[in-house]
């Protein structure tokens, strides 16, 4: 029987209820959230139940959602099954004061760096994680740049003088 | 009389082992990171990397970008193989639109992806080539990546940052420049690569140097998150262009070429394999792309005014091409709400966009996954307990792109 969607939601909802939430079907691929103490559960559960084997991890990445009080930060996951050729996507949110998520790295070797990047840019504290330390910038760093606090120069601003960028 | 002492860090003197630095610039990375080797003579105890030395923020930038001003942001990549990472951005933006290409496009798509992915494996097997000290394949296969270069060029102006296409299709059709350049190509290029593969692949000392150095197992890689070429040399037969297929891959005949132990001569092997396999893929897409006859065979972008600007012409001449024209360089269209993860098959490995839109012009948050940065992550131990020289040629079929390391 092949994997699909339903039934990875069905799956999922047998084993951790109503904990489990926010599904969602985007351009083909399930996504789904849970409370941030549950990922490590979570993602072992996808990795160990029979027909679901999401061993694969694509990727993690976190996203700044400043508008959204107590949940700010999203630390996101692609899972993939390459038996069955299908991928999820799976979020855990955590707020800026308490920035403590359980690492994945026990499970994926790849997690490691891949933390490592999201905590160098969003500053998430993946708890347990063996060289929780910045990797693409520099260690001297005292703030998380890709946070929505700190904004490009704004395109539409008017107080730079045109001459100095040889028009005018 | 009073002497003057160095201080040493604690232990140095005791210490039966040497740190040695391969790398930030050195000539055996080809690129820009750095490897701190701890040796025992000449063998690998441990080691540990440092990487982003070229960070440019891509991620923070595409915040602040629209579609179109991101694509020259992805050339820098990887950049040994541009168009492939440029075809990528485009069909994420597609699939995220909803924009149906016409065959044609998708075709001539293909034609300059398996270009990019011949001069990527080029590159890199013949490095490893130089790094076990022969050069002569290097400079060989070397005029026949000058031949692509010499494509994209007649097709989109550059050579190396290519900023090749549009969303919806190309800036330009292939001009018969382009064509006549790639029907040379395919006469002359399978000559070449026989030739290369006949100084390397039952070489005697490319082979004692390469095998069982640098092997991993396909449990492990997976584990690490290998993919592309790296992944399939220690067998598992995973290729985006067959499991996700985009731009009408699934209208070709080809093979994943696999490999056992997933060591360097593997490496080498499966890259040369699918060297061939996209000259065939090629052949193919060009025989479809003559089959177009009449209007047909001058179609070469979507209808899609939104985003694909219109033409010159017609912007000084009709009002609504002039509105366009405007919106679309201004940056003022306003995206749908959305998220999503779109992989296209690398020269490396998996590169997959992770686009999230808010409503807004510009991505809310825009994540690349980036094959190379997430295997580079294993090298320590691909190398512990080996000899220093084997490391270096792992080292180099990894195929490390540094632009790709840090985004």
């Amino acid at each position: 029987m092949s994997l699909n969607n339903e039934i990875i939601q069905e799956k999922l909802i047998a084993k951790f209820g109503d904990q489990v939430g926010q599904f969602a079907i985007s351009y083909g691929m399930l996504s789904f959230e849970a409370p941030k103490e549950m990922n490590l559960k979570v993602l072992q559960f996808l990795y160990d139940e029979p027909g679901l084997e999401f061993t694969f991890l694509t990727d993690i990445c976190a996203v700044n959602y400043p508008d959204q009080k107590g949940a700010e930060l999203v630390v996101v996951y692609h899972l993939h099954n390459l038996k069955e050729n299908v991928r999820v996507r799976f979020s855990v949110s955590t707020s800026l004061d308490n920035t403590d998520v359980f690492t994945a790295t026990k499970l994926f070797e790849s997690a490691n760096w891949m933390e490592r990047e999201t905590y160098d840019f969003f500053g998430i504290n993946f708890v347990g994680h063996p060289n929780l330390k910045r990797i693409l910038n520099v260690d001297e760093m005292d703030y998380f740049p890709l946070r929505k606090e700190f904004p490009l120069e704004d395109q539409t601003r008017i107080d730079k003088d045109d001459e100095m960028f040889g028009r005018g | 009389m009073e002497h003057n002492h160095i201080t040493l860090p604690e232990g140095s003197i005791e210490k039966t082992t040497t740190t040695l630095n391969i790398g930030p610039t050195h000539p055996a990375t080809h690129g820009v990171f750095q490897n701190i080797m701890e040796v025992d003579g000449e063998r690998i105890v441990s080691s540990d990397q440092t990487v982003g030395y070229i960070h440019r923020a891509f991620e923070k930038l595409a915040e602040r970008r629209p579609l179109y001003q991101i694509t020259p942001i992805t050339d820098r990549l990887n950049y040994c193989s541009s168009p492939i990472n440029n075809m990528g951005w485009h069909i994420t933006c597609e699939r995220f639109l909803n924009i149906e290409t016409p065959k044609r496009v998708d075709y001539l798509r293909v034609i300059i992806m398996e270009l990019a992915r011949i001069s990527d494996h080029l590159i890199c097997n013949s490095i490893v080539g130089v790094d076990t000290g022969a050069y002569t394949g290097f400079l060989y296969v070397m005029q026949y990546r000058e031949l692509i270069y010499e494509i994209y060029e007649e097709i989109c102006g550059s050579r190396l940052t290519t900023n090749i296409g549009r969303i919806g299709g190309f800036e330009r059709n292939f001009s018969n420049t382009a064509f006549t350049k790639l029907e040379k190509f395919l006469n002359e290029y399978p000559k070449v690569l026989k030739e290369f593969e006949n100084l390397f692949t039952r070489n005697r000392i490319f082979m004692e140097r390469t095998q069982g150095t640098g092997g991993i197992s396909a449990e492990r890689a997976m584990n690490y998150g290998f993919t592309g070429p790296n992944l399939r040399a220690a067998g598992v037969d995973y290729d985006v262009r067959v499991h996700q297929p985009y731009s009408s891959y699934q209208d070709f005949n080809f093979t994943v070429p696999v490999g056992t132990t997933g060591d360097n001569y593997d490496r080498f092997l499966v890259r040369n394999a699918e060297m061939w396999e996209s000259i065939s893929i090629i052949k193919q897409a060009y025989e479809k792309v003559q089959a177009f006859k009449g209007t047909d065979a001058e179609v070469y972008h979507a209808d899609v005014p939104e985003y694909y600007l219109p033409k010159k012409e017609d912007v000084y001449t009709k009002m609504e091409a002039l509105i366009w024209h405007f919106k679309i360089i201004m940056g003022e269209i306003d995206l749908p709400k959305g998220q999503i993860y779109s992989p296209v098959e690398g020269g490396n490995g998996e590169l997959g966009f992770y686009l999230i839109s808010d409503g807004g012009r510009t991505p809310f948050r825009l994540h690349f996954r980036r094959p190379c940065f997430i295997y580079y992550q294993a090298y320590p131990e691909l190398i512990k307990g080996g000899m220093l020289s084997d490391a270096v040629v792992t080292m180099s079929s990894l195929n490390l792109i540094a632009g790709e390391l840090d985004a």
